[in-house]
């Protein structure tokens, strides 16, 4: 059977490829257009569930405005996408009343919690901000280390106790170190977790309520780091994590490679939670504020 | 694993079920339903297209077992056919003759490369070999040094060399296995896109100067669509031997693990089921695509259990698992153990109809240190307090709560919990047994 399907596997490879150069650019609409419009979206990982109800949407409005064209449907669709991910305007991170700002930022293992957090640290410190990081991975092996060097490497200080500490005890130390110094901007590292674990996101509940007793009022934003490459599960990690703490935004990484990252689509309109940054690549500079339409035009640019 | 996934199966061919017969049109319902199902498990698009088109030539085909109804007719077909696309037999790591030889661990940024080469090392260690792991990462910062810290941990030899050039590092670490006499050299190499020219072709550089027994790509469980697009390029360019399957102790479905397969036809060699290091083991196609269909997976927990406890304890622990004689003493070594064998969730998931009965298991959730509470809380509990429970009043609970150093709320919740997960083990083996009466074990519908 495997024989089968790797012969298959190319033909529909074949196919896609050439439907997905027709999609939009043949002109009538019919349910073959749909078809291809879910294949695209599935195949970004906007979600089964998702998937259906635009595809839902844009046929009510696509009757409701009287479109028979495919150009024209196309604008009503990235439209329509973009009106979903958008967040009235609030896609920069909230600054505090007055400094420290505190970011605390959380994911699963793997997601690239700690280059964002370096990228975040050289852009608000290009920006001539003063910046303190809270090393509070105390548990995978030389993650302390990995920030710490990144801390050179971009020039901002931090704060860390020893490896396999309770990070709670860092988090409370960097907050107060972040006042004393009278820093602009904190951002905390956590470990990486998975969200089916009720103990760890415990400890997660603590460090955002050790937060919010140093500083009233902090942290100014929590947010959720997904990597792009992820799938459905996406959905479950920002419900979950949600549960645990009031999460304010998702920050998309890994955006560089072949990956959609269309789950956000899903995130957004299942939980709420918009997408804040980007990350385009491993350098500190490889950072970018999340622009709807940028994503859209990507999501469905199919080449 | 795949809890959902198996769900969502059952209630479609439940409801095939109760008709006699298989129409077209009952196997393009459950066909719809298996498509469904499959595209939320994340598995490929593409691959699903072709996989539900495979089912629905041979489900509305010739091949009519009498025996069967046509829900079980379905589910044969789809079992069967799932058991071929994720390789009919497990797999295992290439011998390492003329040692040593080189295996090479590849992947993206945060797959879990580096975690995953301490926990092959470890799992050949306690199979009788002598790995050496080489951190052969030289751009992720403090990269080696994370290697270095498990290596230590295992007690197993880790080779670096700096930031220097990955094949001068791999061929050196050869070197250096040869004069120390280990076998399989793992190369823990650094994250990178399959998109990079520049890195890709540095892999291919290395693979042609140390030439490796194993090439094998760590993919995280819960990648979704992309899964196709990466294992191919990797594939392509480096001729993958096998796959290594990481973070399969989430809730992902791990459709990931079908696209990766049918793109590239490796096997999946290993699966990743946690942070601890001793939390993998070998992939098992056969038993992946039965907990798929929601037959659980008895064999997999007993094999757990018994690698961790001696094979006479692990009998008697299952036994009254089974038969629900649990003590309060059974439940304090039991928890020792299970410390061993990672998360009670995972294993009481592996065993047959707890997905149905799992519900809210949540509050049953241990961790480490809770397990030392418990600890005391049991130890300061007479030996007939430990054997029935019941009889512990409220005096009592002050007095275990005093002895152990905690709070009487502490005694309670113990007490509570230890009473669910009675009832829960009732609830499993009602459940198996009902199904064996009616099915006589055939297939689980």
């Amino acid at each position: 059977m495997l024989e089968q399907f790797k012969k298959g596997l190319l033909k529909t490879r074949e196919k896609f490829v050439n439907r997905l150069e027709s999609l939009f650019s043949r002109s009538e609409i019919d349910d073959l257009f749909f078809d291809e419009l879910e294949e695209i979206l599935i195949s970004a990982d906007v979600g089964v569930e998702t998937t259906i109800k635009i595809t839902g949407m844009l046929k009510e409005r696509l009757k409701d405005e009287k479109i028979k064209e495919r150009s024209t449907a196309r604008e009503v669709l990235k439209k329509l996408l973009v009106e979903m991910l958008e967040d009235d305007g609030q896609s920069k991170l909230a600054s505090a009343p007055h400094p420290p700002a505190v970011y605390l930022v959380l994911g699963v293992n793997g997601v690239g919690k700690t280059t964002t957090i370096a990228k975040m640290a050289y852009r608000y410190a290009q920006e001539g901000k003063r910046v303190l990081l809270a090393a509070g991975d105390t548990f995978r092996a030389a993650a302390i280390e990995q920030l710490e060097e990144w801390s050179r490497a971009v020039g901002v200080g931090m704060i860390k106790h020893q490896a396999g500490g309770d990070p709670s005890a860092v988090i409370f130390d960097a907050v107060n170190a972040a006042v004393a110094r009278q820093v602009d901007v904190l951002i905390c590292d956590t470990a990486g977790r998975l969200h089916t674990k009720m103990n760890l996101l415990e400890e997660v509940k603590k460090i955002y309520r050790v937060i919010n007793k140093v500083l009233p009022g902090a942290p100014h934003e929590t947010l959720l780091v997904l990597d792009a490459t992820t799938g459905h599960n996406g959905i479950a990690q920002a419900r979950l994590f949600g549960e645990a703490v009031p999460v304010t935004g998702l920050i998309l990484a890994k955006l560089d490679g072949t990956a959609k990252g269309g789950i956000v689509l899903a995130v957004k309109d299942i939980t709420g939670i918009p997408v804040k940054l980007i990350g385009v690549g491993e350098k500190k500079n490889d950072l970018q504020p999340f622009d709807a339409g940028h994503f859209v035009e990507a999501l469905l640019d199919v080449k | 694993m795949f809890g959902r996934l198996s769900e969502k199966l059952q209630e479609t061919f439940r409801r095939l079920k109760r008709k006699g017969k298989l129409s077209e049109k009952d196997v393009d319902e459950a066909l719809r339903e298996v498509r469904l199902a499959l595209l939320e498990a994340d598995v490929n698009y593409r691959v699903v297209k072709n996989f539900t088109a495979v089912l629905k030539e041979r489900a509305v085909g010739a091949e009519v077992f009498q025996s069967l109804t046509p829900g079980q007719q379905v589910v044969k077909i789809v079992h069967e056919e799932l058991v071929k696309l994720m390789g009919e037999t497990q797999s295992k790591l290439a011998s390492a003759d003329n040692p040593p030889r080189a295996v090479m661990l590849v992947g993206l940024q945060g797959s879990g490369k580096t975690t995953t080469a301490a926990k092959l090392a470890r799992f050949l260690k306690s199979s009788g070999s002598k790995p050496l792991l080489v951190a052969a990462d030289v751009y992720r910062p403090a990269a080696i040094e994370q290697l270095e810290i498990l290596g230590k941990d295992l007690s197993i030899p880790v080779f670096s060399y700096g930031k220097d050039d990955p094949g001068k590092i791999a061929s050196l670490a050869l070197k250096h296995a040869a004069a120390e006499g280990n076998d399989y050299v793992i190369l823990d190499t650094a994250g990178r896109l399959h998109v990079d020219e520049q890195l890709m072709d540095e892999l291919a550089r290395l693979k042609a100067g140390i030439k490796p027994v194993e090439i094998l790509l760590v993919v995280d469980a819960m990648t979704g669509q992309d899964a196709v697009n990466v294992a191919q390029a990797f594939h392509e360019q480096l001729e993958l031997s096998g796959i290594i399957l990481t973070k399969l102790d989430g809730d992902t479905r791990g459709g990931a693990a079908l696209s990766v397969k049918a793109v590239t036809n490796c096997p999946i060699k290993f699966v990743g089921l946690g942070e601890k290091i001793e939390s993998f083991e070998p992939f098992h196609p056969d038993r992946m695509a039965s907990r798929i269909l929601g037959m659980g997976d008895v064999l997999s927990l007993i094999e757990k259990a018994q690698s961790v406890v001696d094979e006479e304890k692990s009998r008697a622990l299952e036994k009254k698992m089974r038969s629900q004689t649990l003590t309060l003493e059974d439940f304090l070594e039991q928890l020792q153990q299970v410390k061993q064998m990672g998360p009670i969730e995972d294993l009481l998931e592996m065993m047959p109809g707890f997905q149905k009965a799992g519900k809210g298991l949540k509050n049953l959730s241990v961790d480490d240190k809770q397990i030392v509470q418990i600890e005391a809380i049991i130890k300061s509990m007479t030996r007939e307090e430990r054997q029935r429970p019941e009889i512990i009043n409220s005096g009592r609970r002050k007095r275990i709560a005093a002895g152990s150093g905690t709070a009487v709320q502490d005694v309670n919740r113990l007490l509570k919990q230890f009473d669910q997960m009675k009832k829960l083990l009732k609830k499993v083996h009602s459940l198996e047994k009902g199904k064996t009466k009616k099915h006589k074990g055939l297939l689980p519908f």
